[in-house]
């Protein structure tokens, strides 16, 4: 294939070397990525492959719609509550129930908790290790990173002691060979720029925050009963309130409220204090590495979530911004309406399924999950064993979607490009601190930093936001309001026999929907269309690519048979490919294999 | 606070035998009462998640389905030092982050159980999404549950044997059979295709 200019205005050029990482480690699920490299090493065509089949919607046919949440809660170990909240929305979105207002703030809870959740330990133990040399820890001085850690932050644990034995641990961990869960890191890279201070600081605070965030999901043990899989309910939360109970079993008491208070005092203090400022100190170092940006510049997508008041889904009650931009005019922020048959379409040309069209896209409450496993004329390989993949012809297992004919970016970043651009403080003023502290101009937010930058402001902010509505529900409580649930509608027999829904909510990794058809009771149709469906797309019916794709392209790598840039791109956007695709490899290989063509 | 015990099921109910673990603890915690200080944990697939339960237990048992490349349905009992090794041979699930991982991130945050012992099943079947466990893997519940039974009473925790089963404890149409029940036909499911990465139908 000569060189091509994608209608979304990338330049892709195929004929150089081809470099194939499979699988991509540190991730949820099955991915694979083939790059073409020119004669300088610079990435000048990605191609991104969800190596699973997926198939949720399948399995929830002819199920009771009040379970949805609890099979969708299983996909994956990663997102299992916001799947669930998802879920349960589009079930209440199809049967008209309303939910009180408790509800709506214990959901929020336990959203935003898994926000900060999710947020800290993809920085720190998927994220941080792209960034952070951990043998090059070994050869700090403790003292001198006891010096550095006090000049960032009045966090407590920094004296040269506390690094020393740490480092100790570290080195007696290294040598006994069980290099665990630092095994697959590319060690030594020359793309690796923290001093050893840094990387001992950050090694030390990927500890605690491992063990911090068992914390964090007390809160899901709370209000969802139990964790792992917390409870959900159609028609509000499964948690009763009994302030006055002294351990009446499985209600909340005062007990646990204040329980909730401390562990988000404690989050907000790690995030404040331990979180940003190690983000700031290491993206300090990486200020001169500024690609990745990809699609963040062009098109962004966010459905908004962390609804005000219950049952109000409209963009004014909607605390994380609503909106769509599109062909990088970030003075207008489009609507956004998930029910518009016009406006979300998954397409299949690229995909390993089959339309009776494929010419058209569908929308998901109109979709169609029939695979069609078939490699283009110029794979490389068999079937079993692809070498290269032809993206001229079908190559991934996910889905192409798209608004109004756009590829988009979701995510922490697209929610800040998309709440900066409306101007609103709770977003703008972050960023504009934290790259005026970098000195870094607003464009540098458009890079693989700036979507990791992005990703831990909302950690802070979603921390902020935990306390509000902890507030709020204390205070709805003391003036007498205990309801958590509406079980009017529980009964099959109110329902209609026909109906639909959506529901949405904004995961830690971006935009995500479910769609879901209700007939006599039952599941009819159930399509789910999640954040990395929209970012690990491949192409589409006129050419364009997905935020995976673009992210990679013009980005130099040092060593080729050890991409480091490619994983540290790809791990910026939180890839969680278990719900975007499905089935594994056939082999399941424990190590990464890179091959170089 | 430490656990005496954490029995711990892990893997994927969606996925044929991978739901082995899981199950095995969802038939224990149903069929007998565990002693004080025994807890039964439904893990999933959480991974890296579990590391504070993993190093706050001073003893532990894990029910997984793993890939030894034996016959389907075959048990294996792993213990202690052995169990990174054997765990770490073929990671083949959706697992974010292999077991030996987590054991061995336990041991970094400097805890984790003095004894383990996994309880593997060779897996027959995965890749069938929908799907529940196999005829040789299930055959292999009720004397994976003995051997975790013997292991209690030989740590000093035996478990009694329920007058009458509890309901399960997974929630929401997850138990084993309202899974197995709730299940649509193979033709609304479209679980044919192509060999790689469907199950062919015969």
């Amino acid at each position: 294939m000569p060189a091509v200019t994608t209608p979304n205005g990338f330049n892709l050029d195929n004929t150089g070397r081809r470099v194939v990482v499979d699988p991509v480690t540190r991730i949820e699920g099955h991915m694979r990525v083939e790059v073409n490299l020119d004669d300088q090493g610079v990435i000048r065509n990605a191609v991104s492959t969800g190596t699973m089949w997926r198939g949720l919607e399948v399995i929830l046919k002819g199920r009771d719609p009040r379970d949805a949440w609890a099979f969708t809660e299983r996909i994956c170990g990663v997102c299992t509550g916001t799947h669930a909240l998802t879920s349960v929305r589009a079930v209440e979105n199809a049967l008209n129930i309303s939910i009180p207002e408790n509800a709506n703030s214990i959901r929020n809870i336990m959203q935003l908790t898994l926000q900060v959740h999710d947020h800290l330990v993809h920085f720190y133990h998927l994220h941080a290790l792209d960034w952070v040399d951990v043998v090059s820890a070994l050869k700090a001085d403790p003292k001198a990173t006891s010096e550095l850690a006090q000049s960032i932050s009045d966090w407590p644990l920094s004296s040269p002691g506390y690094f020393k034995d740490l480092q100790n641990r570290l080195k007696k961990f290294v040598e006994s060979g069980q290099l665990g869960p630092f095994k697959n890191g590319y060690w030594g890279h020359p793309g690796y720029k923290l001093p050893p201070e840094a990387n001992l600081m950050a090694v030390a605070h990927y500890l605690e925050a491992l063990d911090f965030q068992k914390e964090i999901v007390k809160i899901h043990t709370i209000y969802g009963g139990k964790n792992p899989h917390p409870n959900w309910l159609v028609g509000g939360v499964p948690c009763p309130i009994n302030v006055h109970g002294v351990g009446a079993v499985g209600a909340i008491n005062m007990v646990q409220l204040n329980l909730v208070s401390s562990i988000i005092d404690q989050t907000l203090e790690f995030t404040r204090k331990v979180y940003i400022p190690d983000l700031m100190a290491i993206a300090s170092f990486y200020k001169g590495w500024m690609y990745g940006g990809g699609l963040s510049s062009k098109s962004v997508l966010s459905y908004g979530d962390i609804p005000e008041h219950a049952n109000d889904y409209s963009a004014k009650s909607l605390l994380f911004p609503r909106g769509a931009i599109i062909n990088g005019d970030l003075t207008k922020i489009h609507d956004v309406d998930l029910t518009d048959p016009s406006e979300i379409q998954e397409f299949v040309p690229h995909s390993w399924y089959t339309y009776d069209d494929e010419s058209k896209g569908l929308h998901p409450w109109d979709g169609v999950t029939k695979a069609n496993y078939v490699l283009g004329p110029n794979a490389k390989g068999t079937r079993t064993r692809i070498e290269a993949v032809d993206e001229g012809g079908k190559y991934s297992w996910i889905k192409a979607p798209r608004w109004k004919g756009n590829a988009m970016e979701v995510g922490p970043l697209a929610r800040y490009i998309i709440g900066y651009a409306q101007g609103n403080p709770e977003f703008k003023e972050p960023v504009d601190k934290a790259l005026r502290d970098l000195d870094a101009p607003v464009s540098a937010l458009f890079s693989t930093l700036g979507r990791t930058l992005a990703r831990g402001l909302e950690c802070e902010w979603a921390a902020v936001k935990l306390r509000h509505f902890q507030d709020k529900l204390v205070a709805t409580i003391k003036a007498g309001d205990s309801s958590t649930a509406n079980t009017t509608k529980w009964d099959p027999s109110t329902w209609p026999k026909e109906c639909k829904g959506v529901g949405f909510t904004e995961a830690p990794r971006g935009a995500l929907g479910h769609w879901i058809k209700i007939r006599d009771g039952k599941i009819d149709n159930y399509q789910a269309v999640v954040p990395t469906t929209w970012n690990g797309s491949p192409r589409d019916n006129q050419g364009n690519i997905g935020a995976f794709e673009a992210s990679l392209l013009d980005t130099p790598m040092q060593v080729p048979d050890q991409p480091l840039e490619i994983l540290r791109t790809l791990h910026s956007f939180d890839p969680c490919l278990a719900c975007s695709t499905h089935v594994m490899s056939p082999e399941g290989q424990e190590l990464t294999r890179v091959q170089v063509r | 606070m430490s656990t005496e015990v954490l029995v711990l099921g892990i893997g994927n109910i969606l996925w044929a035998d991978e739901g082995f673990g899981v199950r095995c603890v969802e038939e224990l915690d149903r069929r007998y009462a565990m002693a004080p200080g025994v807890e039964v944990l439904d893990g999933g697939t959480q991974g890296l998640y579990l590391v504070h339960r993993i190093r706050d237990a001073k003893r532990l048992v894990v029910f997984d389905a793993i890939d030894y490349g034996v016959e389907p349905g075959t048990l294996k009992l792993v213990r202690d030092d052995e169990v990174p090794k054997f765990h770490g041979v073929r990671k083949m699930s959706l697992h974010q982050t292999g077991f030996q991982d987590v054991l061995s991130a336990a041991d970094l945050l400097g805890g984790g159980p003095s004894s383990v012992l996994l309880i593997g099943v060779q897996a027959g079947l995965l890749d069938d999404y929908g799907g529940s466990l196999t005829e040789p893997v299930r055959a292999q519940v009720g004397p994976a549950l003995r051997v975790a039974l013997d292991q209690l009473a030989a740590w000093g925790f035996p478990a009694v044997e329920r007058a009458e089963p509890k309901p399960s404890l997974m929630e929401g149409g997850l138990d084993w059979r309202s899974y197995e029940a709730g299940r649509p036909s193979a033709e609304e499911a479209c679980r044919v295709g192509d060999a790689r990465f469907l199950p062919v139908q015969g």
